[in-house]
């Protein structure tokens, strides 16, 4: 590792070709992060999470403590949904997540104490086994938008030669900030869970990917990387190029390490793990407390609220109580959206609960962005977008004359959705969306095969 | 805000969009065009004014009466129409009557553009078949050429000839040595090449101009500098060969026919050129070199929209050939695929 300078500072290794330069907003970044009082009631889907949904384990009337189990599964990738205040469990019903999806959610009636569970206290940590047991106990899953449970990244298998651990503070999402606050607030923590990863998964290389339009939290981190006393000099912070989506995984990789991550393929198949930089000092705070992913700070932002700013609030309450606690709306929204710009999910109302892996809680008020759909131009901008080489013009007509055998050799599966073709559309396509149709066209196609 | 019954937009992601439209790509097109157009008044008065403004004229109205028969929306207000029609009339000659470029308009829109689905659904350059239709229907009044500045003088000089045509007489005569060319009277300078002082066609004359609008849309990224720089180098490096190293010849080559013109606005219409990297290259030595046989061994003395039709035409082949492959996909699989 010559190319590693003792103490400097990282360039991407390798550019990612494609993607977009999209206006950053990031107008909440100096806020510090505000906790939210506890609501009247908190709402916990028993699904929050890429995977098995959990089943309730307590009972319409049972009294909780905050941080204590209250949706489990046996399934290996799940993650346990813990109370998030203390009180009574008012009723166990359905509800509609922003996906569309119908899960079963457990309503708890605040007492307004915020009691911490009796049993909660420092999980025993020494081998690689106990560190992914305490992980999935935490109920940790992607802080990042995505919700993959972490103790499955964690616990990859060791003949694939895992090296690196990559650290996503890229945060290309326009508005979104509470990766960089976390950067800045909560940095030794970040710090104290990479060695603890280090160690105990035996990781050579750790890098600290952040965008270069965080120099604050750059220097933050490289002070604190430089401080410490280590030989190997394994922990690097790493700048890379503003550009959306310069946060995605196999986007990361490439950037950090030069590797590409092969189609239908994970990271760990070219030897890295990529972890979100807020998921990472949870890990360091939860191995200290033995407090379980019960609260998570969020951006609240758009220019429909009053007040923008970051806020720590209890997981699963009401998106309405929160957006009224930053002032609630300024103006008439006419869109909402549970993440961020490019990726987010728009919301039918602002009746639903905060998952865990929502980052973000976005207002527009502004209709005027919206273009008028018409014919292509075969322009290219699409092609010129996609971080993943694909053509989503040509994939798009495929799909209207289901062309499966074209379909397939598009590559269409290694989408990831991240909307650059949409956003850079002249002809104000949907693109996005005829991309998850193809996709479920091929899938379909295959089934029947 | 006490309504609590808000109604919110529900869409697919992503919720923010760039602020381009089909309309301000036109736009900057059209505006790239402009220098051109200015040129080519003031070197053959305000009758090119007049082509264009006949060519534009009968193309919008011909797609507004063709979309209305068809029963489609409307679509004239995506100033494609506009583009086309600029484009066609400065492939016509200035002296050409009124009425074959309303026919050459009613051709590249109707024929080639809306019989074929409108804007992004034509396989050939709307414009250059305008240009082909009316020369095989045409050909005397699409090369008798009009002297540069004529319309300032009170004579009305009308030559047959431009530089481009001379040029091939001296090739097939065997001499394009610098002497040759400074001994030929009848050939402009190459200054005068520059600033549009010769024979031709209404918005090809002016090199100063054309490279104007071609810095212009590279600026609003509008287009790739890829296919007219391959395109224009394809044939400064065929010519320079079969000038035995000539370079008088090699620039004359580029700059007195309509060279620039079709490898900066004509080639790189987006709807009948390849997408990617690899095809666009592909397709502009594809062009270079078709331009350059017609030019050197062909009967006709230009062969710019022949070869840029001819490569429109193939250029789905070209796509296919040239597909990129998804992000990741290891190299050996390629004997698996196929």
């Amino acid at each position: 590792m010559d190319e590693i300078r003792k103490g400097g500072i990282l360039k991407a290794v390798k550019k990612s070709r494609g993607g977009i330069m999209v206006a950053h907003h990031k107008d909440t970044k100096d806020l510090p992060v505000v906790r939210m009082p506890a609501p009247e009631f908190v709402t916990l889907p028993m699904q929050q999470h890429i995977g098995a949904p959990c089943t309730p384990t307590v009972k319409v009337g049972d009294t909780v403590a905050v941080g204590q189990v209250i949706g489990d599964t046996d399934k290996f990738v799940s993650a346990p949904i813990h109370a998030s205040v203390s009180g009574t469990v008012k009723s166990i019903g359905e509800v509609r997540l922003p996906s569309g999806m119908i899960t079963q959610a457990v309503t708890i009636e605040s007492d307004g104490e915020m009691r911490l569970f009796d049993g909660i206290e420092p999980p025993k940590v020494e081998t690689k086994d106990d560190l992914i047991k305490a992980v999935r106990q935490s109920g940790l899953v992607g802080l990042g938008g995505a919700g993959f449970p972490s103790h499955v990244k964690l616990a990859f298998d060791e003949s694939k030669g895992i090296d690196t651990l990559v650290i996503n503070a890229a945060e290309c999402e326009p508005y979104i900030t509470v990766d960089y606050r976390e950067c800045i607030d909560n940095s030794w923590d970040i710090f104290s869970s990479i060695y603890t990863l280090k160690d105990l998964l035996g990781f050579k290389k750790i890098i600290i990917a952040v965008e270069d339009n965080k120099p604050d939290a750059i220097k933050v981190l490289k002070d604190i990387a430089d401080s410490k006393n280590d030989v190997n000099d394994s922990v690097k912070i790493m700048t890379l190029k503003s550009k959306y989506p310069q946060g995605a995984e196999k986007m990361m990789v490439l950037s950090a390490t030069g590797r590409k991550v092969p189609p239908g393929k994970l990271p760990a198949d070219v030897g890295c793990v990529v972890m979100n930089v807020t998921s990472a000092s949870f890990i360091s705070r939860y191995l200290k407390t033995g407090k379980p992913l019960v609260s998570r700070s969020l951006t609240v932002a758009g220019d429909a609220i009053a007040n923008p700013q970051n806020v720590r609030v209890p997981i699963g309450t009401k998106i309405k109580e929160i957006i009224d606690f930053c002032g609630g709306y300024s103006n008439e929204p006419y869109k909402l959206i549970a993440g961020g710009p490019m990726m987010g999910m728009a919301l039918v109302d602002d009746q639903g609960p905060i998952l865990k892996s929502n980052n973000a809680i976005l207002a527009f008020s502004d209709t005027k962005k919206i273009k008028k759909e018409v014919d292509c131009i075969r322009c290219g901008r699409c092609a010129k977008a996609c971080p993943m080489s694909l053509i989503p013009t040509n994939i798009e007509k495929y799909t209207k004359i289901r062309d499966i055998e074209k379909l397939k050799n598009s590559g269409i599966m290694v989408c990831m959705e991240c909307g650059s073709c949409s956003y850079s559309c002249p002809a104000g396509k949907a693109l996005v969306q005829h991309m998850r149709l193809a996709k479920s066209v091929l899938r379909e196609a295959e089934a029947k095969k | 805000m006490k309504n609590e019954n808000r109604k919110l937009t529900v869409s697919a992601s992503p919720h923010v969009r760039s602020n381009e439209t089909v309309t301000g790509i036109m736009l900057d097109v059209i505006i790239a065009l402009i220098p051109a157009l200015v040129a080519s008044v003031y070197v053959f008065g305000f009758r090119s004014l007049a082509v264009v403004a006949t060519c534009v004229a009968t193309c919008v109205l011909s797609e507004y009466i063709c979309r209305k028969v068809m029963k489609r929306n409307n679509t004239i207000t995506d100033l494609s129409a506009v583009v086309t029609g600029i484009l066609l009339a400065f492939n016509l000659p200035v002296s050409i009557p009124l009425w074959m470029a309303v026919i050459g308009s009613v051709v590249a829109i109707v024929v080639v553009k809306q019989c074929f689905g409108g804007i992004g659904n034509n396989f050939v350059n709307p414009a250059l078949v305008g240009r082909i239709v009316l020369m095989c229907s045409f050909p005397t009044a699409m090369s008798s050429w009009v002297m540069p500045y004529a319309w300032k003088s009170t004579t009305d000089m009308l030559t047959t000839a431009t530089p481009l045509a001379e040029i091939s007489t001296m090739f097939k005569a065997g001499d394009v040595s610098a002497q040759a060319f400074n001994a030929n009277g009848a050939l402009p300078s190459i200054g005068e090449l520059m600033v549009g002082a010769r024979q031709g066609c209404l918005g090809e004359v002016c090199a100063i101009a054309l490279i104007i609008g071609f810095l212009y849309l590279i600026i609003r990224r509008v287009i790739s500098p890829v296919i007219p720089l391959t395109y224009i180098g394809t044939v400064a490096v065929i010519m320079l060969i079969a000038g035995k190293g000539s370079v008088d010849f090699m620039l004359y080559e580029i700059l007195s026919g309509g060279l620039l013109l079709g490898a900066i606005f004509m080639a790189t219409d987006y709807t009948t050129s390849p997408i990617n990297f690899k095809g666009k290259i592909v397709f502009a030595i594809g062009c270079g070199l078709i331009t350059c046989l017609i030019r050197l061994f062909g009967s006709l003395p230009e062969g710019v929209s022949f070869s840029i039709v001819i490569m429109n035409i193939l250029v789905p082949h070209i796509e296919n050939l040239t597909f990129s492959k998804p992000f990741g996909t290891p190299k050996k699989q390629k004997e698996v695929k196929q």
